[in-house]
């Protein structure tokens, strides 16, 4: 109930939006921009053709290709580094030109290397996510507290034990939030690398929708799908952070 | 009674931008195999550099720590420390905790009932599955107790480790350390700036001086346990001890 009561402003505040969105565009009878209900009627259109679900499907599939392949490497990459001084000085030098390039930049790139096919959006997706998870993983490892490092050491345990019980758990909330980052810019880039280069996926829905006839119906459905499904793969995301293993950073 | 711990001459000096600053200024003293040694010392005084640097931790500028007559560079679990903070490690339960030590042959079965076992000794009994963010001070400090006791080390070395309880809980957890040492028998090296905590637990006390520290006087506590703390000799010696370190007065009640 009190939840409720708690998303009530925030449900407002849209509807409020979508009250003044359709009074704007019904009193200055705009011939291109559309209500509400048309995005609505839009939308059911995409639904009853089956192309929402193939577009929705094909950004997830790259989206998640991607992600998968930037963690693989993220992950162990930002462990090494934050564990070894020699590492971090030579790489991070390199990672931190390589980061503030915007995706969008490396889409020429990306086309030269890969093609138009769904390597290059991959690729993009890659290249956007795993910076920003390497640094968290880094960040993680080098702010373990002494105290249970110098634990470790005298216990005398193995090497493998003083990863796998002290240094990774110590890490996985950074990991966790690294990923969650990582995640909403892989979703933020999907959709700008598919409206240069494929004939498919939510970004593509947009561009297309414009070109062929001026349907900007769908492209505002396209653009609410898009920041919906975000929210949901971010609710994921934060799933993680319920998880048992990590409960202990967010307790007091 | 063999000699378990032997100090001798120990120095130690950080730079700084001011230069060299003198923060252990040799310092030797012996313990013997079951002993528990309390070591007083004003805030500030390298307390806790001169027991990382006994425990193994940071290296001495000159001197040396031999244990049991081996010169030790390292340190290891003979000789677990405990800390004023702890370093019970949140993301494993208490079980698993406990277990951590236990890097012998043991199988997993044999791992869990030792942990079981301590855990039983420190009042545990019942939250092996929780969480140390689910524990009080108190009960961590008894995982932090056990888990060091698992793995039988045959020195303790307790670093300020109840000044971060109340006072209520402090000496409550006193009379269960004493109640353990009494069943399984460690030398003990304890750190602290109880006065009243040192004489209600050790049999010698060592007064430090302040910075570059040495050891500047040694009592010996000849009192059998257990110690009745306003008993009037315990009043004399505190009153002494405190004496040494500069800050008993005249209208001292006791």
């Amino acid at each position: 109930m009190s939840r409720l009561r708690q998303s009530m402003p925030g449900i407002a505040i849209i509807v409020l939006l979508i009250a003044a969105w359709w009074l704007t565009v019904t009193t200055t009878r705009s011939v291109i921009f559309p209500t509400p209900w048309q995005v609505v009627t839009g939308t059911i259109e995409l639904i009853r053709d089956g192309t929402l679900w193939q577009h929705i499907g094909a950004s997830l599939g790259r989206v998640g290709v991607g992600f998968a392949l930037a963690v693989a490497v993220a992950v162990p990459l930002g462990l090494w580094m934050g564990w070894m001084r020699g590492a971090y000085d030579t790489l991070n030098p390199l990672f931190q030109i390589l980061r503030p390039i915007s995706p969008i930049a490396w889409i020429p790139i990306a086309i030269l290397w890969f093609g138009v096919g769904n390597a290059s959006p991959i690729y993009l997706i890659f290249i956007s996510s795993v910076f920003p998870m390497i640094v968290q993983t880094v960040a993680g490892v080098h702010t373990i507290e002494n105290r249970y490092l110098r634990a470790a050491e005298n216990f005398g345990v193995s090497r493998y034990k003083l990863f796998t019980q002290v240094v990774i758990p110590a890490v996985l909330p950074q990991i966790i939030v690294g990923m969650r980052i990582g995640l909403g810019v892989a979703w933020l880039v999907v959709v700008a690398a598919e409206m240069i280069a494929l004939r498919s996926g939510l970004g593509y829905l947009i561009i297309d929708s414009r070109n062929a006839g001026n349907r900007y119906d769908l492209v505002i459905a396209g653009m609410i799908i898009i920041g919906l499904i975000g929210l949901l793969l971010d609710g994921l995301m934060r799933g993680l952070e319920g998880l048992k293993i990590v409960r202990w950073r967010y307790a007091h | 009674m063999p000699i378990k711990i032997d100090v001798a001459g120990l120095r130690k000096g950080f730079a700084t931008d001011q230069g060299m600053l003198g923060v252990v200024d040799d310092v030797s003293l012996q313990v013997e195999d079951g002993e528990f040694i309390a070591i007083v010392g004003p805030s500030g005084c390298g307390k806790s550099t001169l027991m990382r640097m006994i425990a193994g931790f940071i290296p001495p500028d000159s001197g040396r720590v031999a244990i049991d007559g081996a010169v030790r560079t390292q340190p290891g679990p003979q000789g677990i420390l405990i800390s004023q903070h702890g370093s019970v490690f949140p993301w494993l339960t208490v079980q698993e905790n406990l277990m951590f030590g236990l890097n012998g042959g043991q199988s997993t079965s044999e791992k869990v009932a030792i942990a079981n076992h301590y855990a039983d000794i420190v009042g545990l009994k019942g939250f092996e599955g929780s969480y140390p963010h689910e524990l009080s001070g108190g009960m961590l400090k008894r995982v932090e107790i056990a888990r060091a006791l698992a793995v039988k080390p045959a020195i303790l070395y307790m670093d300020e480790p109840f000044s971060a309880l109340d006072a209520l809980m402090s000496l409550r957890m006193r009379n269960e350390l004493l109640k353990i040492l009494g069943r399984e028998r460690h030398t003990v090296l304890l750190i602290t700036h109880d006065v009243e905590e040192a004489i209600h637990l050790a049999d010698r006390v060592m007064v430090l001086s302040p910075r570059p520290t040495r050891i500047q006087a040694t009592f010996e506590v000849r009192m059998p346990h257990p110690r009745r703390l306003t008993s009037p000799e315990v009043q004399q010696l505190r009153v002494a001890i405190l004496k040494e370190l500069g800050v008993a007065s005249d209208d001292d009640p006791s």
